[in-house]
This record gives structure tokens, sequence and C-alpha cells, in this order.
């Protein structure tokens, strides 16, 4: 269990940590809007970011409706991947839909047992976007694809020492994710509309893997927002 | 009746699509999803529920094709296919068959009574179809 300090006042603590990462999430993807759009239009059809600024609004806004059942954080995060399915549409939308919808199934219960800390709750929720990411889009790390800022942030949090500080832990998780996105630069990409220019889609940023690493980044700031010191949403270091 | 299912990234290309096949084999059911809000371009699944929902309660549980245009309309399909029951997804088939050319000779082998296997044949031998003239 180390050092979470939060491990015996589950289900509030994560509805917290859910709603949290919503809000973040709406508000870095809509500031990086025109960046994520820019990003696509060079190897993708340049809606990325327009499209997901849209989703994420729109979910605020059910969200602060009331819309949304909030009694349990997986069934919120379940509810609000099915929306965004609507919402954004096209490839991300599915994606990023079905990795809420799988992540919100595998936490739906596990909030409320007290054995289970908030770091194993990140790395379930993110095991389970990462699954049904790659059931639904076959993708490998690699590909250039929202995997390769994923798959690192998860590989980094798994490999962090059961001592570390978990705002350490969170920390290391969202740099891994911009390592990893930055790293599809290189890439020739393999999967989605981008690999239809083949080799002409290297020295471009994944915008899938850019908009990732800002999920991943919020994700660190929610789990972090109740310390002292909550790891800040805006450090990316893929940021132009 | 075998029905048809058009997914495509354009609400404009599956209703032109969807007119083709009516003209080339009236009472064939054929429905589709394309485009998303606001007039953009993409897929999205839940609307794919809904058309092969429609779609299958008209051809009298006959079945259903679905055909594709790129990328994303596959993932579509498939979230689509989760959120049927098993029974109904089991009368749904996919095919990798050309959108148009595909549509319209699966409709029209499926407006001749045919059954899924021969419409999934018709419609994958549109990629073989020569459409210049020959020598």
């Amino acid at each position: 269990m180390g050092s979470d300090d939060l491990a015996r006042v589950p289900s509030v603590t994560v509805m917290t940590v859910t709603d949290a990462w919503l809000r973040c999430t709406a508000r870095a993807v809509h500031e990086r809007r025109l960046w994520l759009t820019e990003l696509d239009a060079a190897i993708g059809d340049g809606d990325h970011g327009i499209n997901l600024d849209r989703g994420f609004t729109a979910l605020l806004e059910d969200l602060e409706a009331g819309a949304i059942p909030t009694g349990d954080a997986g069934a919120l995060l379940a509810s609000a991947g099915r929306r965004l399915l609507g919402l954004v549409g096209g490839a991300s939308g599915a994606l990023y839909g079905r990795a809420l919808m799988t992540a919100g199934t595998r936490l739906t219960g596990l909030t409320a047992d007290p054995r289970i800390d908030r770091r194993a709750l990140v790395e379930i929720a993110l095991a389970g976007a990462i699954d049904g990411i790659t059931a639904l889009g076959r993708a490998v790390p690699g590909d250039k694809t929202m995997l390769d800022a994923l798959a690192p942030a998860l590989d980094a949090l798994r490999a962090a020492a059961p001592d570390s500080p978990v705002r350490d832990v969170m920390l290391a998780m969202a740099e891994a994710a911009e390592a990893g996105a930055a790293a599809t630069i290189p890439l020739v990409a393999r999967k989605g509309r981008a690999s239809y220019l083949g080799k002409r889609s290297t020295g471009h940023l994944d915008p899938g893997a850019a908009s990732s690493a800002i999920l991943i980044r919020c994700l660190a700031h929610a789990v972090t927002a109740t310390d002292g010191q909550p790891v800040q949403p805006d450090e990316a270091s893929t940021r132009p | 009746m075998i029905g048809l299912v058009l997914v495509a990234h354009s609400a404009d290309v599956v209703r032109g699509v969807a007119a083709m096949v009516a003209q080339a084999a009236p009472g064939v059911p054929v429905d589709g999803a394309g485009g998303l809000s606001g007039g953009r371009l993409g897929t999205n699944g839940l609307e794919v529920v809904d058309a092969l929902r429609r779609v299958l309660a008209a051809s009298g549980r006959d079945g259903v094709l679905v055909l594709l245009d790129l990328g994303s309309a596959a993932m579509a399909v498939d979230l689509a296919l989760d959120e049927l029951d098993p029974a109904d997804r089991a009368l749904v088939r996919l095919t990798e068959a050309p959108f148009i050319e595909g549509a319209v000779l699966a409709a029209v082998t499926a407006a001749g009574g045919a059954g899924m296997d021969a419409v999934a044949a018709a419609a994958e031998r549109a990629s073989a179809m020569p459409k210049l003239p020959r020598d």
C-alpha cells in the first residue's frame, strides 16, 4: 500500500479525483484546441482539437447540469465515455469513449474497497483505458498513436518504487506520457488517417499522442489536487 | 430480405449511395450513418447502432450487410456491434467490399431474395468488377 495516506478514504476521494480530471481535461483541451488541430492538419484530417474540445466541453456541461450519474467514479467514467462517443465522433471519439468506458467498468465497485490505494486505482483505470483502445484500434506502441503516450505512462506508474510519494509517481507518469508523445515525431504512422501518408507522416508530433499526454497530465493533477503541492496541469513539455 | 447499412464519413455520401441502391433495387432495406453533428465529417458509433436496428427490423430479421468507407468507419461499427444483443449481432455481417459498387451489387442480389452468403459474395465481387470497356 506504500505511503498513500488516502488509502482509507476511498469512494468520495475517487469521485472527487474523477470529477477533477474531467474538469481539468475539458479546460486543458479547450486551451490547446488550436494546437491539437494544427498537429492534426499536418498528418490527419485537421479536426482533432475542435472535436475533442466540443466533446469535453459538452461533457462538462452535462456534469454541471447533473445529466451524468455521479454516485460512483466507475459509473461516472463509463457514462462519460458513452457520451464522448457521440459528442466527439470519429476515431478519437470512439477510442477515448471506449477508453473511459473500459476504465469505468474496471473501477466500478473497486472504489469502495479500502484495501486499494489511489495509485493502484490509477493503474487499474489506465490499464483499462489502454486495453479499451487496443481492442478497438488494434494498434501497438510505435504505431504513432495515443498508445505511444499512454503505454509509457502506465510503464512509469508500474516502475515507480512502492514507497515513492504519490506526487512523484504521478509526475513521473505525466512526464513519461509527454516524452512518449514527443518520441512519435520521427515515427512513420501505421494506424489512422496519418498512415495514408506513409513516410510523409514522419517529422510530425502525433495529435492523438499529444492529446493523450494532456489527459495524463490532468490525471496526475487530479490525483494530487488535494495535496499541498499538486502536479501542475500545464507543464506539458510537448507544448510549443 | 437482406438489408444494407452504409457507414461513411459524410452524410452526403451515405445519402447518395442509398439513392443509387434504391434506384437499382427498390424495396431492399437500406439505411446508414454518415458524418457528425454540425455537418462535420466523421463516423459515430451510436448512429450506427440506430441504423443497424432499423434495417434489422426492416429486413424481417433476415440479416444486415454493412458497407464501410475509410478508417474509423470500421471502429464505429465495432463499437456499435458491442451495443447490440448477441442475437442481433449474429445477424450482422461486415464486408471489405468497395462502398458504392459493393452496395449496388449486394442490393440487386438481395432484391432477388438471396441469403446473406450470396449477398456478401456479390458485394465482394465488386472489387474485381471491370469498369472500363475492353477490346
